[in-house]
Parts: C-alpha cells; sequence; structure tokens
C-alpha cells in the first residue's frame, strides 16, 4: 500500500476489499465502540451541551463570515509577536514554501507534531522527493509511517491496526528497536520514545498543524496526548505550522468554548492531556524562528458553497467517524483521502472539486443519510444536508453523458409526472414480479438489480395496488 | 376529523396492506379518510440521489395535490421526512416564491402515522390485539429527523396480547439508505446483516417498523436466511384484531 491517496477506486470498491477484511471490521468495531461510550458519558455530564454547540456554530461562522477581516489580524498580530506569515494557494505552494524554509535552515530532516493539513498536502512525500526526511513524532502516525501505511481515522490514524501487528511492525521498522519486543502496549510505547527522543533532541526544525488560530492575540494552539507536540514545539530551532484558513478563531475567549466541545467529542475526555500554546517568538525560549504558513487549497472554493460551507466549521474531532455505520464497517481507507468518515464525504470533494476525479464523486454517496453524525457534531453541521447538496453537484456535473441511472431517473420523473402514467406502470411492475416471483418472494435478479438481490430477497409487487384498493371498495376520488 | 391520506408511491405499489390498515385504523376511530387519487410521489428518491432538478416538478405536484386538506397522513417517515424537510429546499433550488409559500403551507400539515395518532388525535390505544413477540427498529428518519422518539412504542405496548422485547443496537441505520442499497450494495448487505442478526437475537417473531424500505431491506435478508422472522410496518399490528 503506498502512502499517497490519488488513483484509490472509488468507494463502493474500495468499500468491498475493506468488508471482506475480518479483522479489520473486528478491530473497527471494538476502537469506535469504545470511544462512542467514552464521548456519551463526558457529552451527558454537561447539561449545557447543547448552549455549547450552539456557541461553537456560532464562533466558526463568524470567523468565516468574516475571514477575511480575521486572517489579516491573524497575520498582523503573528508578525508583531516575531513571526512570519506565509499564504499558500494550494499543496503545491505550501510544500515549496516549507521545503525552502528547511534548507534555508540547513537540515535534512524535520521532526513533525500530528497534522491533517500537512497530510492532506500530502508533505512528507514532497519533502522526500526534495531529500528532507520527515519523522512523525505521535505514536499512532509513526505507525502508519514506518508501516508505508495510510491513516484510516482523523483522531486514530492506525486504528486499523492491532498490538501485535504492531509489534512486528517495529522489530521490522523501527531503528534500535529490542529484539525481544513485546506486544504489551507498555513496551511498545517506551520503544517508541526512546526512538522518538533521539529525533527530537536532534531535529533542528519542527513541522506542526495548529487546531486553532487565534486572530486577536496571534496564538496557535495544539492540543494532543502524548506530549510529542509539546516537544516539537519547543525543542527545535526552527518552528513551521501549516495551518488550515479556517482554523481561524475571531478571538481569545472563543477558546473557552472549542477547548471543552474538542476533547470531549473526540477522544471523549474533559480535557486532554497537553495544551500548547505560542505567539510568535521569545528570545532565549523555544524556537528562534516562527513560520505560519496560511493554507487555502480548496476552501475558499468550498466557502462560496452555501451549504458546503459548513464542513468548514469541522474542528476536526472525528465523532462523525466513530458513530458512522458506515465508516465502522469499512474503515477510513475506503474514503481514498485523509479526511474519511461522514466529514470527509463532504470535505473531500469540495477540497478537490466534486468531479475531480472517480474517489471525489463517489464520496457524497457513501452514506445512507441515517444522522447519526449531524447528532454529534460539536459544531452541527448538517452533513446530511451537505451530502445531498453534493449529490445534486455530481449529478449537475455529469449532465448531457448518458447512463442508465440518468435514463431511470429520467423515466421515473415523467412517470411520477401523471397519475395515470404511474398507474400503468404499477400493472407493469405487477406483471414482471408474477415472471420472477417463486413462493410469494423474488430471489436472484439479472442485471443491475443483482447488487440487491446476492444477500436479499425482494418483495412481490402487491396484485392489487392501493389506489386500485381504493377505487375499489371507496370509489370517490377525493 | 377529515384525514387525508398520502400513500407513497413505495407503499402503493409494493405494501398496500399497509396503507390500507392505516384506512382502518382510522376509520375505525370514526375518521374520514379521504386520498387524492392524483397522487404520486414525493421526489425523494430524485432528491437524495441528486437529482434535484427533476424534483422540483413532483414537488409543484405534491402541494397541488394535498391542497386545502387539513391533515395529511403517510404510513413511511421517510417520505414525511422528505416533505417536511426537503420540500422547502426543492423550492429555495427551483428559485420559485410561489412554490415555496404553497410548500409552506402543505408540508407543516403532513404527519407521519404513529406522529398523527399520538399527537393530533391523542391516542395511544387503538383497540389492536396483536399476539406476538415484536421487536421494533427506529427507522433513521423516522428517529433523527422526525423524531418519533417513544411514540410507536407507546401505541405498540398498548396492544392486546403484544409482547415488545428489546432490539440491541436498534438506533443504528439498517443500511438502507434508498440508492445506497444499490450504488453501495456491499456495505449496505454488511449493515442489514447486523441489524438482521441483532434481530434474530431477540427472539421476535415480528419486526416492526415505521417505513417499509427499511423493512424491505432486513426483511431481504431475513427472508434469504430462512430466519422466520416476519417484518409488518406498526400500521398493520395497530390495525389487527377487533378495533375499539
Amino acid at each position: 500500500m503506498s502512502g499517497v491517496w490519488m488513483g484509490m477506486p472509488a468507494f463502493p470498491e474500495a468499500a468491498r476489499e475493506a468488508l471482506a477484511d475480518g479483522q479489520l471490521r473486528a478491530n473497527l468495531r471494538t476502537a469506535t465502540g469504545t470511544i462512542r461510550a467514552k464521548r456519551a458519558a463526558v457529552v451527558g455530564e454537561r447539561a449545557d451541551w447543547e448552549r455549547l454547540r450552539l456557541a461553537g456554530r456560532a464562533i466558526k461562522d463568524r470567523a468565516l463570515r468574516d475571514l477575511d477581516t480575521y486572517l489579516v489580524r491573524l497575520e498582523e498580530r503573528v508578525t508583531e509577536a516575531g513571526g512570519v506569515v506565509h499564504w499558500a494557494r494550494d499543496a503545491a505552494e505550501a510544500n515549496r514554501v516549507v521545503i525552502e524554509l528547511v534548507r534555508a535552515a540547513g537540515s535534512d530532516e524535520v521532526v513533525k507534531v500530528k497534522s491533517m493539513a500537512t497530510q492532506e498536502i500530502e508533505l512528507n512525500e514532497a519533502l522526500a522527493d526534495a531529500g528532507i526526511t520527515a519523522h512523525e513524532t505521535d505514536l499512532a502516525e509513526l505507525i502508519v509511517q514506518l508501516g508505508q501505511d495510510r491513516p484510516s481515522h482523523i483522531l486514530v490514524p492506525a486504528i486499523h491496526r492491532n498490538r501485535s501487528q504492531i509489534r512486528d511492525l517495529f522489530r521490522r521498522a523501527m531503528p534500535g528497536a529490542p529484539a525481544d519486543l513485546t506486544d504489551d502496549p507498555v513496551a511498545l510505547a517506551a520503544a517508541a520514545r526512546e526512538h522518538l527522543r533521539r529525533k527530537f533532541l536532534s531535529a533542528k526544525v519542527a513541522v506542526s498543524g495548529a487546531n486553532f488560530a487565534v486572530a486577536e492575540t496571534g496564538s496557535l494552539v495544539v492540543v494532543e496526548s502524548e506530549g510529542n507536540g509539546r516537544m516539537c514545539l519547543t525543542l527545535p530551532e526552527v518552528l513551521i505550522s501549516v495551518v488550515g484558513i479556517e482554523k481561524v478563531v475571531p478571538t481569545w475567549a472563543d477558546l473557552e468554548v472549542m477547548l471543552q466541545l474538542l476533547p470531549r467529542s473526540s477522544t471523549g475526555e474533559r480535557m486532554n492531556p497537553y495544551t500548547s500554546t505560542w505567539r510568535g517568538v521569545t528570545p532565549g525560549d523555544g524556537p528562534r524562528e516562527f513560520h505560519l504558513v496560511l493554507l487555502d487549497n480548496g476552501r475558499t472554493a468550498a466557502l462560496a458553497d452555501d451549504i458546503g460551507r459548513d464542513a468548514l466549521r469541522c474542528i476536526r474531532c472525528s465523532a462523525c467517524l466513530n458513530v458512522c455505520p458506515v465508516y465502522e464497517r469499512t474503515g477510513g481507507h475506503a474514503y481514498g483521502s485523509v479526511y474519511p468518515g461522514p466529514i470527509g464525504a463532504i470535505l473531500t470533494p469540495q477540497l478537490r472539486g466534486v468531479d475531480a476525479d472517480p474517489v471525489s464523486a463517489s464520496l457524497p454517496y457513501a452514506s445512507t443519510l441515517c444522522g447519526a453524525c449531524y447528532e454529534v457534531c460539536p459544531v452541527l453541521i448538517d452533513i446530511p444536508k451537505a451530502l445531498t447538496h453534493l449529490r445534486g453537484q455530481v449529478v449537475d456535473a455529469h449532465r448531457g453523458k448518458p447512463s442508465a441511472e440518468r435514463l431511470g431517473m429520467g423515466l421515473a420523473a415523467w412517470v411520477f409526472a401523471r397519475a395515470g402514467r404511474f398507474a400503468a406502470a404499477q400493472r407493469l411492475a405487477a406483471l414482471g414480479g408474477r415472471v420472477l416471483a417463486r413462493k410469494g418472494r423474488i430471489g436472484r435478479l439479472p442485471g443491475p438489480l443483482a447488487g440487491w438481490s446476492d444477500a436479499r430477497d425482494a418483495p412481490v409487487p402487491a396484485e392489487e395496488t392501493f389506489r386500485e384498493w381504493w377505487l375499489k371498495n371507496r370509489g370517490e376520488s377525493r | 376529523m377529515r384525514v387525508g391520506l398520502f400513500v407513497t408511491c413505495f407503499n402503493d405499489t409494493l405494501f398496500p396492506a399497509s396503507a390500507r390498515a392505516v384506512v382502518r385504523v382510522l376509520e375505525r376511530l370514526g375518521h374520514d379518510v379521504v386520498f387524492p387519487v392524483t397522487q404520486t410521489c414525493c421526489g425523494q428518491m430524485h432528491f437524495n440521489t441528486g437529482y434535484q432538478r427533476e424534483c422540483v416538478p413532483l414537488v409543484r405536484k405534491f402541494v397541488d395535490d394535498f391542497a386545502g386538506i387539513d391533515h395529511v397522513v403517510s404510513p413511511s417517515a421517510s417520505c414525511v421526512a422528505m416533505v417536511r424537510e426537503f420540500h422547502p429546499r426543492v423550492a429555495e433550488i427551483a428559485r420559485d416564491a410561489g412554490l415555496a409559500r404553497a410548500v409552506a403551507d402543505t408540508s407543516p400539515r403532513v404527519r407521519e402515522f404513529t406522529e398523527f395518532l399520538v399527537d393530533v388525535l391523542g391516542v395511544t390505544d387503538v383497540g389492536a390485539a396483536f399476539p406476538h413477540r415484536v421487536t421494533y427498529h427506529p427507522t433513521c428518519h423516522g428517529l433523527r429527523t422526525l423524531g418519533l422518539a417513544d411514540r410507536p412504542t407507546r401505541l405498540l405496548r398498548a396492544v392486546r396480547g403484544l409482547r415488545l422485547v428489546d432490539l440491541p443496537e436498534a438506533e443504528q441505520c439498517c443500511g438502507f439508505g434508498g440508492t445506497f442499497a444499490l450504488k453501495n450494495a456491499d456495505t449496505s448487505v454488511a449493515m442489514g446483516a447486523d441489524k438482521s442478526r441483532h434481530v434474530r437475537e431477540t427472539g421476535a417473531e415480528v419486526l416492526a417498523a415505521v417505513d417499509n424500505s427499511c423493512l424491505m431491506h432486513v426483511g431481504g435478508l431475513l427472508s434469504r436466511q430462512r430466519s422466520g422472522v416476519r417484518v409488518m410496518h406498526v400500521a398493520e399490528i395497530l390495525a389487527s384484531g377487533e378495533g375499539p
């Protein structure tokens, strides 16, 4: 499995492959079930949870409505504090900025804090092409990187791996791993810590993302669980943070709300173990240089869409993944993007363009529209609404090209336009049903309906439709 | 009371017994059911699959077909959710202020059957008898979009002889999802397989719900597995027995 995403098969095919992996499904079921229960418990103890969600939505909406103002303010404050702000229109620009900064620091390696934005732009691959080695320092990201694998969850990127698989991987791929390493989680963490500590102490450059960027103060915020982030943010000489433009919040006080919503929704904790915030540089303490790379990469296009823009409220908590019945069965790789699950299904097609590739066009359909995601989203993103909206864009992008589905939908619309046509179609369906039925049910069907009938019997259309019964027994028309 | 029946194209063709059951229960309770015969489809399939332009004439037709009826009742939570939640959106897409006004007038008058019984008629005991072990699956549109909560189970608990048993992980989606069941058939079946396993675990003879579409999916699996479990719309259970 390669580390990059493009060229993945569309969701239905990738999902089929994932569904065949019983170990994966068992891992996912246990992991998502555990996080779901933890989240429900810590959310349940807050009587004001619904008000917090409304506040979170309002804060993000305010930031997005006047994003231009807040971004410029952020740039001013960061610059005042001794940082340097770079603006990147797309992944290529952002990667080029980072590569130049690492080279300017005279380094050929960086340590990395877990970051979605840098995965989105495939920074590690771009750095490797430029001869620079990136060391992921989050334990799960390290597991993914050592396995030349892809993350399958926003918060728990190695959710698809169990501990014996991780022990085998460490023994094989992690320099200095003890030969007698067991699959005891404490031993695994200790081995990783020893490996990473050498990197923290030697690396001159660190690359991070940020959970929030405060316009009012120019502060960046990273929340994490392991302390590796704190190491990266404080030990190296140069710190480069690649941050999506939608991460800005207007004021420092807004963090009061966001830092209550995020850990409870994400890890199911009241507060995460490490919260680091910083402004620019401080002589004699921490990095000597701080660079903030503000990344667009499709975000302004999403912002222009009146429904799609709600996805930019996302704070990457992954609560929607953990409750999603589709994600629970397919895992994250099937979504062909660093953003899996329900949020990925609406974010990825917007960042890439709904018609950019077969994966993006298939993602809005990777949902039953059950609404479990909307129910838990801490910033109230109506994901089902956005999904149907994006499905409309997928269909509109393909108008004029013939397809069996388009033909069928057009025919159905014509039939439904007149009750007489519909009644005639019902008689045809009843006739077809009588031909196919065996013992009151319809078994395996040919052609496009085989997808239904491979595992499911189909009902036989009734001998007498409701409207026929009504006209016979009640007579009058209304 | 004069009550309009929105049968839904799906029930009309495949599950007319559920619609007849709605008529039977309402008439038994002394109400006058009318059926606008010009009705066809609310547009849910088109809308949810992305054919939103094709959906516009269907919404226009819907508001015409049900104009002037104070209470409209339907044995499908997902079609009612389409009417209440997304008809306004279709009018927005059509950029038609007249249609938006018509939708704003029609949509709130459309209610799912159990919602109508409990909220409008104030009835939980419809005088039904059904001496069987039943488990109930809350379908997603009923549970999350319409917020039916315990209305269907309050009605079921009042049925003579009915033993209602809890369904494990009841609130998880069954995997039907309209065209999802075909477009993502493997995932749909994987979800449905877990749902049908939970249904079998209850030992129930009957799986009940307020959406025949979800029941067609789970029932199709239960039938293929020769499980012996029947699926039934809640309305059909409420119509059984002699009545009040």
